[in-house]
């Protein structure tokens, strides 16, 4: 077997390893399914609320998608905002930490209050939560410009704005695209939070059902689902900054 | 000398506010247009600084900078340059690099939709001429450094700028292909007849290369001695090897070793 082909079948063979240890641990040592189920009750459970867990995996879904896509448009504004000005930079700056500081479960009550239980307070912690490294990351592209570019442009005759499209934008895109591993994870963690404590649907407003009931293989069930789904958005984000940015993924570094 | 191109007369310069880098001091040089200047001086000594202030990115604290019978309160808008690091950007391939420029200057910013084709044409010339025919859909990184900086060579003299300005463009290359590009330079400047200020801390390459060389003094720095070539046009790499060439390389030596000492 080549390197290439182990390097290929490793994540398989750590992930189908661990769920083993999982079911044998438990076997061995007796734990109680109401403390940590075994992983075979738990694909049980699964196949058994098959349909509530789509149906609330679809909403959740649809809340973290919404709320990401409103963070990737006001991240990008805002981090191109201030990646070319310094005063915009040095002025949000504090403002922006320090929002970005507080954890987000305390604005759910906050957005409950203003627009109710539903699907507002999931779209919006998502939006809120996801939104500053896309700031961040964007910001850094611009402002590491290299002064000798800035020079060549300047001494043609380029104006701010021609530096910007020409040489800041693109230059800021993997930045932007390798942010977006991050927004999305972070967006998904805002929707599940508001859902558990404020909404009808989603697979967090199934765990806290789920919690209430002391249903415990749901509650697993839905935790693996959560992890499913966060994988796949992340594979999808780091598929996306591969095809976008393949000039910026050259070195033999980052292939390896 | 009323009939210099670009000129600098007593010219201060201070990076930073009160009490900041004092870079040059009384600087003056003028250099008439058409001719090939070279400036050599110890590292450190405001050589980019020259280069900046020529060009309307830095402006002076004091004194004046007049280029092409204009005094400079704002970036030129027609220098091309070129630097010891090539800085192409990596997402353009070799010929939209070489473009660049073309889409920042007039009259071409608004030709160069329609008369894509020739403008292409012109720069795949270019690089043929200076060896890097076929090279233009690479990507810079996919370019060694001797043939990045060929490529951005072509950038700075795409647009057929009045004023070309080099500082250290070779800096960073082996002996051979800094050899090999003293030579397109060379053959560029004899075609097209544009001013060139090559900054340099290679005293042959000066010598070979320039119609005069202007030496600074160590920081702050200005311009201590001030040496004509007149070693005979077109000048071949033989010519390194003459004794008129090893003397006016010692004379210039000479004058780095004192500007060194004095401060
Ligand atoms: N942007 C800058 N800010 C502060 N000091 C600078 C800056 N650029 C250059 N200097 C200082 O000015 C002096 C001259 O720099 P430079 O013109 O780059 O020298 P050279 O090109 O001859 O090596 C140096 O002492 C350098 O540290
Ligand atoms: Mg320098």
């Amino acid at each position: 077997m080549t390197q290439k082909q182990k390097i290929a079948l490793a994540p398989w063979v750590f992930t189908i390893g661990f769920f083993l240890l999982w079911e044998i641990g438990c076997r061995v040592f007796n734990v109680s399914s109401f403390v940590l189920p075994t992983p075979l009750s738990i694909g049980k459970a699964m196949w058994e609320y098959r349909t509530q867990l789509s149906f609330h995996s679809f909403h959740t879904l649809w809340m973290t998608f919404a709320g990401f896509a409103i963070a990737v448009v006001f991240g990008l504004g805002l981090g191109l905002l201030l990646g070319s000005s310094r005063i915009v930079h040095a002025g949000t700056y504090p403002l922006l930490v320090g929002f970005n500081a507080i954890p987000k479960v305390a604005v759910v009550p906050i957005l409950v209050i203003w627009f109710g239980v539903g699907w507002m307070p999931a779209v919006l912690t998502a939006f809120l939560i996801s939104f500053f490294p896309i700031v961040v990351n964007v910001a850094t592209g611009l402002a590491t410009i290299e002064p000798e570019t800035e020079d060549v442009l300047k001494a043609l005759g380029a104006s701010k704005y021609d530096i910007m499209t020409k040489v800041g934008l693109p230059r800021s895109m993997p930045y932007f695209f390798g942010s977006l591993k991050v927004a999305i994870t972070l967006a998904y963690v805002g929707s599940v939070i508001a859902e558990y404590n404020a909404s009808k649907y989603g697979i967090g407003n199934l765990m806290a059902r789920a919690s209430a009931d002391f249903n415990v293989p749901l509650l697993f069930a839905s935790l693996i689902a959560l992890a499913v789904l966060g994988v796949v958005m992340y594979a999808i984000t780091a598929w996306i900054e591969k095809r976008m940015t393949g000039w910026a993924q050259r070195s033999g570094f980052a292939a390896n | 000398m009323s009939d210099a191109f670009v000129r600098l007369d007593h010219v201060q310069h201070v990076y930073g506010g009160e009490g900041g880098v004092l870079a040059v001091e009384d600087l003056t040089i003028a250099v008439k247009e058409g001719e090939f200047a070279a400036v050599v001086g110890p590292s450190g000594c405001g050589k980019s600084t020259l280069m900046k202030l020529a060009t309307g990115l830095q402006f002076p604290r004091a004194g004046s900078v007049v280029v092409g019978g204009e005094k400079v309160s704002k970036p030129v808008k027609m220098a091309g340059m070129a630097f010891q690091n090539p800085v192409m950007l990596p997402w353009r391939t070799t010929l939209d690099n070489v473009l660049l420029p073309l889409e920042i200057v007039e009259p071409h910013r608004s030709r160069l939709r329609k008369e894509k084709a020739a403008y292409v044409e012109k720069a795949e010339a270019l690089l043929a001429q200076v060896g890097l025919k076929g090279f233009g859909p690479r990507y810079p990184w996919q370019l060694s450094g001797g043939m990045q900086q060929r490529a951005s060579l072509c950038r700075a003299l795409i647009h057929e700028p009045r004023l070309l300005m080099l500082d250290e463009p070779f800096g960073a290359l082996d002996a051979f292909t800094r050899e090999e590009l003293w030579c397109v330079i060379r053959d560029l400047h004899a075609a097209k007849k544009f001013t060139v200020i090559l900054v340099t801390h290679d005293l042959r390459e000066a010598v070979f290369l320039a119609d005069r060389v202007f030496c600074m003094s160590a920081r702050p720095g200005r311009i201590v001695a001030e040496r004509e070539v007149n070693l005979p046009r077109p000048r071949d790499l033989d010519v390194t090897f003459s004794p008129e060439f090893a003397e006016i390389v010692h004379e210039l030596r000479g004058h780095i070793r004192e500007a060194r000492n004095v401060h």
